[in-house]
């Protein structure tokens, strides 16, 4: 018989700015981890022979993000020998990835306790350092039609028509309502302080929320495709969507995700590990489902994904009361919207990747956090987190309070 | 030998001169393969000093032999693959001896060529016009598969390497020099033998660089992060020219890139596959055929009347400095040919002479011509209002405008003044040439010499024969499109001759899609996914809706006169919408498309609601299929028609003159390469979903019987 997996825990670091100038540049991916998990032994009092496995989520593993290490983090934390460790990539949904692999483990029967998550420093490893057929293989670039992402978003928004401003308007949202969930505690649950190995805090805030941008500064930015649409990305869209005279280029780096450094951990487990270790499980994953669309626009996978999400549920789109829906571009969150008929009201009420940024292996158990923390600040019990995937993915896990 | 002689001097220098002994070119074939490989083992037993590359022929080597890869089918890919990888192996032990190779380059090395003295440690070129190294393969669908991509990569880097192995440009010996394909340039044979010899004597011992051990190849290899970002964009660039229709380009770079991430002999084996790959496609049989075979025997004069002697022209006039006349003028002086434009004033045919004042100012701006050139040209030109001063022509190229009586008064005028001799040719693209030969005194030396839009860029010439015209005439009319540099095609007379006809049928295509409700930007980009140069509707704009309808009423009078109804098609009530709302084109200000003072070009917003769009569209290659086939199956028409008297001409006028998309190999190429049958069984279903001009021609049903290919 199935068993439930219950999510015991979320923590999350503090998201720095993805550059040189960031905070957390200077540490080390593997020290944003351990750091997490000692507050995750810490908090939850765990004996952590009892865990069964580490899942973790990380989108360009090389160099010092190479070599499986979250079988290396559980080492480098001091966690017991016993403990196994696997490192994922399903690009952009590696965090939540790691969450619903998770809790197939203990649905399996075959594992009672795992912690799943994620981590990226893109400011220390840059995207796209790892290569990879899709991109630097010719023959495949080609023949699969690859494009970047952002030419993805802009093709969304021009088929569904949102202007520059529709989409700079959801970017404002995102700082303002990311600013008034700091200022209302909303994190405060899950955040962990980075700190150096003297105990001083080097980051204990999102780092890049601009509550002041407005659509003039806004408007003034760039927009970051269009050049490299005009050098003949634009035409490899063209193949597929005919009826597209051109693409309108509105993303920017204002109403895109800000690339950032961070990490974030779950606890998942079975009723009756919980039980022994005497741990309240805050909600229940109630399903998980993973789809594939159109390679080339990329980013329209959210709304099947959740709606298979749902199906597995057997609940409908209106009873789910938060939706977090990773803000990878503005166009993504609007497309999802329109798609599910969601009302916005109850989308990213605490703002998301615009403004706090999108440390790629981590995001999805980030935004998985700020579900069930806001789930239970509006006791309200469903709730359903999705992202856009690399490839032409989407993910999708809904999530109830038990 | 039949291909090779060795020839060793008394201080050690061995020379491998290729001299093909049955034909005037050097190529690589199987002979020449095993006797390449029989010269290098024996050399390696006994290694000279140095070695001498040469050639004993005017070009140094004109690369693969043609024949031989365009007879090569699938079944036949592994004996291919074989010859490939025995003369890669025996240019592998030439560049590894440790012995100094000198490629001397005294004439054309290009292609297999060129990839012959790549394998050379040094490559001395002659330094003069008709020199030239590249790499044309890509043209005829191609790739460098005698070592050209492997070597280039590890010479220049991948980056460095890209245009020369995806271009198929020709570089002269400065040019060659400047980009590092050779090292040295000699202004004569003897300095060049000097200087050979010399840097043997300098260089007694040599390697490749890339089989150093210092060696790092320039730019960084893919993995580098600098490249990867660039190699991410890069099949997009090369996607942007080829719209996805040329394989070749797109598998040089996959060459490359695979090859650049492996050791040298793993990458040339990665590079004869590819080779193979690409001999063995359709694409490169069609491209050969008619870039290759069909236009060389249209380059040989096939299509000129061969017992007449040939002319070559000092002076012509041309009535009429307009758009088209001024386009001739400059393309004729261009050659040395003199010219007399005449237009009504004098001021007039001064403004058609301002036409070839420009383009000249524009080449000795750009250097590709000096000043003194640009003078003499223009010296050429000489514009005048009177029909007296045409006496002295030895051709008159009528371009007034396109009007019967206009036509005939300055046929009547000019032929007033001029030679017995003469020959008279109308630039008309639509009326029938036999009619208007009724206004000359001498119809036998009347003929149509139609010359397309931008004169100066297009190639082609349609060359139309009237009713009377005799063999005389189209001789020399051929000598003169011949004199241009241009490409002549030979046509009988009829309605829009070949290429205004089946032009026709691609922009009233376009048109009546519009008008079943697909979205303009579905139709452009059809078209432009199926390898045509200008979509049906950008193009319609340029021609003007305008004349598009004068030429449908000129036909439906003309008709009716023989007493027949001209045949309706859905584009006309498209037009004619088009018109009511005063959108006749680009030059009245637009038409399918704005144009924006400011900016490029767009669809006219109004489309979507003069012909609201349709909810369920059809496929794309639904819309390729259509532009497509309705132009091979008019093309096949005026074959059996007798339009056309044979496929060369189609094949080239199509691609040349109307932009038929090059890597069909042609309208009639098109239809075989597609299979006879297979187009029979397509243009039935599609007269069946979009009416009867979908009707395959007799014709094709006879071929299928008889079991032949247009040919």
């Amino acid at each position: 018989m199935a068993q439930d997996a219950y999510i015991y825990d979320v923590i999350r670091s503090p998201r720095g700015k993805g550059k040189r100038s960031g905070s957390l540049h200077e540490v080390k991916p593997i020290s944003l981890l351990t750091q997490l998990f000692d507050a995750l032994k810490t908090r939850n009092n765990l004996p952590t022979y009892l865990v069964d496995d580490v899942v973790l989520g990380c989108v360009t593993a090389v160099g010092e993000q190479g070599a499986d290490l979250a079988k290396v983090a559980t080492l480098a934390a001091g966690w017991d020998d016993n403990i196994g460790g696997v490192t994922l990539n399903r690009f952009c949904a590696s965090g939540l990835e790691a969450i619903n692999l998770a809790a197939m483990k203990i649905r399996s029967g075959w594992e009672q306790l795992v912690v799943a998550g994620g981590v990226e420093s893109m400011s220390r490893v840059p995207m796209g350092s790892d290569g990879g057929a899709m991109m630097c293989d010719p023959q495949t670039n080609s023949q699969i039609g690859f494009m970047p992402q952002g030419i993805g978003a802009d093709l969304i928004a021009t088929i569904d028509g949102y202007s520059r401003e529709t989409v700079d308007r959801l970017a404002i949202r995102s700082h303002q309502l990311a600013a008034k969930a700091w200022a209302n505690d909303a994190f405060s649950k899950s955040i962990i302080p980075i700190c150096d190995r003297n105990g001083l805090v080097i980051l204990d805030r999102d780092e890049t929320i601009r509550p002041d941008s407005n659509l003039e500064s806004l408007a003034s930015l760039r927009a970051s495709f269009a050049e490299m649409g005009a050098m003949g990305f634009d035409e490899v869209a063209r193949e597929k969507y005919p009826y597209v005279e051109r693409i309108n280029h509105v993303h920017s780096a204002g109403n895109s995700s800000g690339i950032v450094d961070g990490a974030a951990l779950v606890l998942v487990g079975n009723q009756a590990i919980g039980n022994q270790l005497n741990l309240r499980p805050r909600a229940r994953i109630r399903s998980a489902a993973v789809v594939g669309t159109d390679p080339t626009i990329m980013l329209t996978g959210p709304a099947p994904a959740t709606r298979k999400a749902l199906k597995l549920a057997g609940v409908e789109v209106n009873d789910i009361e938060l939706f977090e829906v990773n803000e990878a571009f503005a166009s993504v969150v609007l497309r999802f919207q329109r798609e599910l008929e969601v009302d916005p009201d109850f989308v990213n009420v605490n703002g998301g990747a615009i403004a706090m940024g999108h440390p790629l292996g981590a995001t999805g158990a980030m935004i998985l956090g700020t579900l069930l923390d806001e789930l239970e600040r509006r006791d309200r019990s469903l709730g359903c987190a999705t992202l856009c995937v690399g490839g032409g993915m989407g993910i999708a896990t809904v999530i109830e309070r038990v | 030998m039949q291909s090779i002689k060795i020839e060793k001097s008394e201080s050690g220098i061995l020379s491998l001169i290729f001299d093909r002994n049955d034909s005037s070119a050097n190529t690589i074939d199987d002979v020449f393969t095993n006797e390449f490989s029989e010269a290098i083992n024996k050399i390696i037993q006994d290694p000279p000093r140095g070695i001498l590359m040469r050639s004993a022929k005017t070009s140094f080597f004109a690369g693969g032999d043609l024949e031989r890869i365009y007879r090569t089918t699938k079944a036949e890919a592994n004996s291919l693959f074989d010859m490939v990888e025995r003369l890669k192996l025996s240019m592998r032990k030439l560049e590894t001896l440790g012995i100094p190779v000198v490629a001397c380059i005294e004439g054309a090395a290009l292609g297999g060529g060129f990839e012959l003295a790549l394998s050379c440690h040094r490559r001395i070129m002659l330094n003069q016009p008709k020199v030239k190294v590249g790499f044309p393969e890509v043209t005829l669908g191609l790739l460098p598969g005698g070592g050209g991509v492997t070597r280039s990569v590890r010479l220049f880097g991948i980056q460095a390497a890209l245009p020369f192995l995806t271009e198929g440009r020709k570089y002269n010996a400065e040019k060659a020099l400047k980009l590092g394909l050779v090292h040295d340039l000699a202004q004569s044979k003897k300095v060049l033998m000097e200087r050979a010899i010399e840097w043997i004597n300098s260089n007694p011992q040599i390697q490749q660089p890339w089989d150093m051990k210092a060696y790092r190849m320039p730019g960084g290899l893919p993995s580098s992060p600098k490249l990867a970002h660039i190699l991410a964009i890069a099949p997009a660039l090369i996607r942007k020219k080829t719209k996805g229709v040329f394989p070749a380009p797109e598998l040089i770079l996959s060459t490359m890139v695979e090859g650049a991430l492996v050791d040298f002999d793993t990458a040339s084996r990665i590079e004869s596959r590819h080779f193979v790959e690409l001999v063995c496609s359709p694409i490169s049989k069609n491209m050969i055929n008619t870039f290759w075979y069909q236009l060389n025997l249209i380059k040989s004069g096939i299509g000129r009347p061969q017992e007449i002697d040939k002319k070559k022209f000092k002076k012509v006039a041309i009535l009429g400095a307009g758009m088209m006349g001024a386009g001739v003028a400059y393309v004729a002086t261009k050659v040395g040919v003199e010219v007399i434009l005449k237009d009504v004033s004098l001021e007039r045919a001064e403004q058609g002479k301002n036409y070839s004042r420009k383009l000249v100012a524009k080449n000795v701006k750009s250097e590709r011509i000096s000043q003194e050139d640009g003078d003499r040209q223009l010296a050429l030109i000489q514009p005048c209002a009177e029909a007296s001063e045409l006496k002295g022509a030895e051709l008159v190229i009528e371009a007034v405008f396109e009007n019967r009586e206009l036509k005939a008064q300055v046929t009547q005028e000019a032929e007033a003044v001029l030679d017995e001799q003469v020959i008279f040719a109308s630039n008309t693209s639509t009326l029938p040439i036999s009619g208007l030969a009724t206004a000359s005194c001498r119809p036998s030396q009347f003929i149509g010499l139609h010359f397309f839009s931008p004169v100066d860029k297009m190639q082609l010439v349609e060359i139309i024969c009237g009713e009377a015209t005799n063999e005389k005439t189209l001789a020399h009319a051929y000598d003169f499109v011949q004199q241009l540099g241009k490409i002549p095609i030979v046509v009988n007379d009829s309605r829009g001759f070949f290429t205004s006809r089946v032009f026709g049928t691609y922009t009233q295509e376009g048109i009546a899609m519009l008008g079943e409700g697909i979205p303009a930007a579905m139709i452009e980009s059809a078209a432009a996914l199926a390898g045509f140069p200008v979509g049906p509707l950008a193009v319609s704009d340029e021609v003007s809706l305008t004349l598009m309808s004068k030429i449908r009423k000129q036909t439906a009078l003309d008709f009716a006169t023989e007493g027949k109804n001209a045949p309706s098609h859905p584009a006309h009530s498209v037009i004619d919408s088009m018109l009511d709302q005063g959108r006749a084109g680009k030059l009245s200000g637009g038409g399918f498309y704005e144009y924006p003072d400011n900016g490029k070009k767009q669809l006219w917003s109004g489309l979507k609601d003069t012909f609201s769009p349709i909810k369920n569209l059809p496929s794309l290659h639904e819309l390729k299929d259509r532009l497509l086939f309705i132009m091979a199956i008019e093309t096949a028409r005026c074959l059996e028609e007798n339009v056309l008297t044979n496929v060369h001409d189609a094949n080239i006028g199509s691609i040349f003159g109307i932009g038929f998309p090059a890597w069909t190999g042609g309208a009639l190429q098109f239809i075989n390469y597609f299979g006879i049958q297979e187009f029979i069984d397509r243009s039935e279903v599609l007269a069946k979903q979009h009416g009867k001009r979908f009707s395959p021609a007799t014709l094709l049903y006879t071929m299928v019987q008889n079991g032949i290919e247009f040919q």
